[in-house]
């Protein structure tokens, strides 16, 4: 048995692995909910109309599917320059935190100059956070995998304090909760009465921005000319250092970008369970999408359907929730086992 | 000589090997017969299918067709420990010697038990002792075999085999890491080893050193073999022809008058990195209009010279200068931009962008500049235009522009390097290399454009391993030992023999550019 280069793959050779991956997933799923005692059928049934089968179910997707945007666009930039940020989710809480420091009360303009104001903030907390260990990456050669991991904690404990203490409102019956955002610092819906916030039209917005980025402009391709080959790089003449810190700040802020608009879009408060993990779903959403910045997009609204459909599904079928956990964790590993064989053949000799 | 072989008996029978990697047909079946006490020199280009023959016989690789049988007895396929035991050694381009260890351990290492790894010390010493004295490889048992040159490691892997009993010796590219002295020496034993009924494959793609030391050569072409020839009946032209497949004459520069200085290094020492020297107050002037080669054993600094001038290292003492100026900071897009073409070492890791398409890595060079972008964004049409001229200009085969750079030969990946460097006129050229692991076509190629640059008026620093190429294409040379510079040598002052008496450390101390 071995594998064999396939010189030029098609766009189907491209894809069909992935796809099977999912497909056989998917099987993986009905076992599942099989195992635990539910027509396997109808608990997929179940799963894709919980997810899309009403114009509520399907704004619950588009709503939990931003902040996966945000954060899987992070991971996905950050991938491609080889700078294994896993600390999405600390960036997103320092984000939310500087947005509710800065919304409820401390800057008390307008909406228009306001919103962009705190979206800023935010990136820039979420950008400072990952431009720590870069640059001890960069100078001290510190493994930013170990780092960023690490940063997760320590920032959610310090949320935790910060809740307990300093931000704790005063009003909120002793839970460890925030104060509320003043009106003029919430992201208003984008069709009124529709429950869909302003952030998910950003989230799209940032990914339009991000592909256009890597694929229109100099520093776009020096991010991937450092992810994939940095000593060829270093030799033609690009600052391989400074291209993995200004990766950093662009990661950093997206994941930041997250935690705005949770808090301003959804919340409008910040709470110790803000974020289910979406720092590190994000990074699944990242490997979905084969780091593509659209295709992120796609895999976010994915990933969110799942989450929303097992949710309504456990609710009617009295299966666990966590079914959902399971299949987006098998989908994870296919795909990844899948991708090989987009470029190479099984040959049985 | 055939006529003289065949009445020995014979000791590796190779019959109908086949072997495919994808479309590629690495052997084609190849048949052939080693007979006792003869050396059977192995000839061809690179990629002709020399190394895939020799894993397979070796038991690395196993083949889809075909058998071998050493002795007589069928070897069973893909066992390297079987090979082994059939008394087949192998010694490859790439040492395998634990460096941490003396050479006595390295030779020992494998054949004693666990249990007791230093129960036979003695005997093992007297036997490697006397192993090194009947074939002149002279070592010393308990040096460290960190702190050994690449020669006489290259004996530590002869011995080793030795001691494991071999009767077949397999030699692959034995003297690419030698100096001219060396290669004499590992001559000197392989004659003492045929002497007393040994048997050698020697695998090379130098015609003159197959010539000296092979009673009969094998050619290999495109994974067939296309020519068996008693040595003594045969000559480097008609090897040269079999090969190829057709007559290529590699380019002869014509003298050339030299002009102003252009890049000049004045006492420059950079740290040493790793096993690889650094430089130790090296003065060195680049002429426009000439090529100065640099001859010299691999790790003796010409790393550390080539990352000086490509920018990608700023001397630690002593000065840089271009054209009489000092530049003021000194990095790869300084050297870029104070017009060095650089053509790197190493085409993969540092050449080229394996993922990126040939457009990409047409403009790496540049890729921030006008006419490729403006403003931070790039004109792909731009670069797409400048890729498909250095396609068309440099001769480089591809499926296009937009295919990935690592679908392509590393003679077209060079050609496109190449073009890229040159395409924007430098009035200096790092040529690092240029033709390692080329097909003669290629090599060829390459060559004939160096020396049209060279009569443009460019200042070229020509810097390879290989001594021949060394003195057919400089008008002056330099040898590096040890991170120092030996006196310039005009074309044809030196032979190859006293050139490598430097190469080797010889004449360094208190030698004055007499």
């Amino acid at each position: 048995m071995r594998l064999e280069p396939i010189p030029n793959p098609t766009l189907g050779r491209r894809l069909g692995p992935p796809a099977a991956a999912l497909g056989v997933t998917v099987l993986f799923a009905m076992a599942l909910a099989w195992v635990a005692g539910a027509d396997p059928l109808a608990v997929l049934g179940l799963i894709v109309k919980g997810a899309v089968g009403s114009k509520f179910a399907l704004l619950e997707t588009l709503n939990r599917a931003t902040p996966l945007i945000f954060t899987g666009l992070a991971v996905a930039v950050a991938f491609r320059a080889k700078l294994w940020n896993i600390g999405a989710e600390a960036q997103l809480y320092l984000g939310a935190v500087v947005t509710v420091l800065l919304g409820t009360g401390a800057l008390s303009w307008p909406a228009p100059a306001l919103l962009p104001v705190l979206g800023l903030a935010a990136a820039l907390a979420g950008a400072l956070t990952l431009l720590g260990p870069a640059w001890a990456k960069t100078r001290l050669g510190v493994d930013e995998v170990v780092t960023t991991l690490l940063l997760n904690f320590i920032v959610l404990l310090f949320v935790s304090y910060l809740l307990e203490g300093p931000m704790k409102d005063p009003m909120g019956m002793g839970w460890p909760k925030s104060r509320r955002l003043i009106a003029e610092a919430r992201l208003p819906r984008i069709v009124e009465g529709l429950r869909l916030h302003w952030g998910f039209a950003l989230a799209l917005i940032a990914a339009v921005l991000v592909w256009l980025v890597q694929t229109r402009t100099t520093f776009g391709y020096a991010m991937r000319a450092v992810g994939h080959n940095a000593r060829a790089a270093r030799f033609a003449g690009i600052p391989v250092t400074s291209v993995t810190l200004a990766t950093a700040l662009l990661s950093g802020s997206l994941a930041g970008l997250a935690g705005f608009s949770e808090v301003a879009g959804l919340k409008g408060n910040l709470t110790l369970d803000l974020s289910p993990g979406f720092g590190y779903t994000g990074i699944i959403v990242a490997m979905l999408a084969l780091l593509h910045p659209l295709g992120v997009v796609v895999a976010a609204l994915f990933v969110a359907g799942i989450f929303v459909g097992a949710d309504s599904m456990s609710r009617a079928a009295e299966v666990p929730s966590y079914i959902a956990d399971m299949l987006l964790a098998s989908a994870l590993l296919l795909v990844v086992l899948a991708l090989p064989f987009t470029r190479f053949r099984l040959r049985w000799r | 000589m055939t006529a003289g072989a065949g009445a020995r008996p014979v000791v590796l029978r190779v019959a109908e090997v086949t072997r495919r990697f994808g479309d590629l047909l690495a052997n084609d079946a190849i048949t052939f017969d080693l007979h006792q006490g003869e050396v059977v020199a192995l000839l061809g280009e690179n990629g002709a299918g020399k190394t895939t023959l020799m894993n397979i016989l070796f038991g690395h690789y196993t083949a889809d067709a075909g058998t071998v049988e050493v002795f007589g007895r069928p070897l069973p396929p893909g066992q390297p420990r079987a090979a082994l035991e059939a008394g087949v050694g192998m010694v490859h381009q790439h040492f395998t010697l634990a460096e941490n260890l003396t050479v006595l351990e390295n030779i020992v290492l494998g054949t004693e038990s666990l249990w007791r790894p230093l129960a036979r010390q003695a005997a093992a010493r007297a036997r490697v002792e006397r192993l090194s004295r009947d074939f002149g490889l002279a070592v010393h048992p308990d040096a460290r075999v960190g702190a050994l040159s690449v020669g006489e490691r290259q004996r530590v892997e002869i011995l080793k085999a030795l001691y494991r009993d071999a009767r077949i010796l397999i030699l692959d590219e034995p003297t690419a890491v030698l100096t001219p002295q060396e290669a004499e020496a590992l001559f000197a034993t392989l004659r003492a080893m045929v002497a007393q009924g040994l048997s050698v494959i020697f695998i090379s793609h130098k015609m003159h050193e197959v010539l000296a030391i092979s009673n009969r050569v094998l050619v290999l072409r495109h994974g067939r073999l296309v020519g068996e020839r008693a040595t003594a009946e045969t000559g480097a032209q008609e090897l040269a022809r079999l090969m190829v497949g057709a007559d290529i004459a590699l380019p002869e520069p014509r003298a050339h008058s030299p002009g102003a200085v252009l890049l000049r290094l004045s006492g420059v020492k950079t740290e040493p990195r790793g096993r690889t020297a650094g430089l130790r107050g090296l003065d060195l002037a680049l002429r426009a209009g000439q090529i100065t080669g640099l001859a010299g054993v691999s790790g003796n600094g010409q790393a550390a010279l080539a990352a000086v001038i490509a920018g990608l290292d700023a001397p630690v003492e002593g000065t840089l200068e271009i054209a009489g100026q000092v530049p003021a900071a000194w990095s790869p897009r300084a050297a870029i931009h104070a017009g060095i073409g650089r053509i790197p070492e190493d085409r993969h890791a540092e050449g080229t962008i394996a993922d990126f398409t040939l457009t990409e890595n047409a403009m790496l060079e540049r890729m921030a500049e006008p006419p490729f972008a403006r403003a931070g964004l790039i004109d792909w049409a731009a670069a797409r235009r400048f890729a498909e001229r250095v396609i068309a200009d440099y001769d480089v085969r591809c499926p296009g522009p937009d295919a990935p750079i690592r679908l392509l030969s590393g003679g077209n990946m060079q050609k496109l390097i190449l073009g890229r460097a040159l395409e924007f006129g430098p009035r200096i050229i790092l040529a690092n290399q240029p033709v390692r692991g080329l097909d003669i076509g290629a090599v060829a190629y390459v060559q004939r454009r160096l020396i049209a640059a060279r009569d443009a008026g460019a200042a070229i620093l020509l810097i390879s391993e290989d001594l021949d190429e060394i003195q057919a294409m400089s008008d002056v040379i330099h040898v590096i030992s040890e991170g120092r510079l030996s006196p310039p040598f005009a074309r044809g002052e030196k032979t190859a023999h006293e050139l490598g008496q430097w190469m080797a450390g010889h004449g360094f101390e208190g030698a004055d550019a007499a």
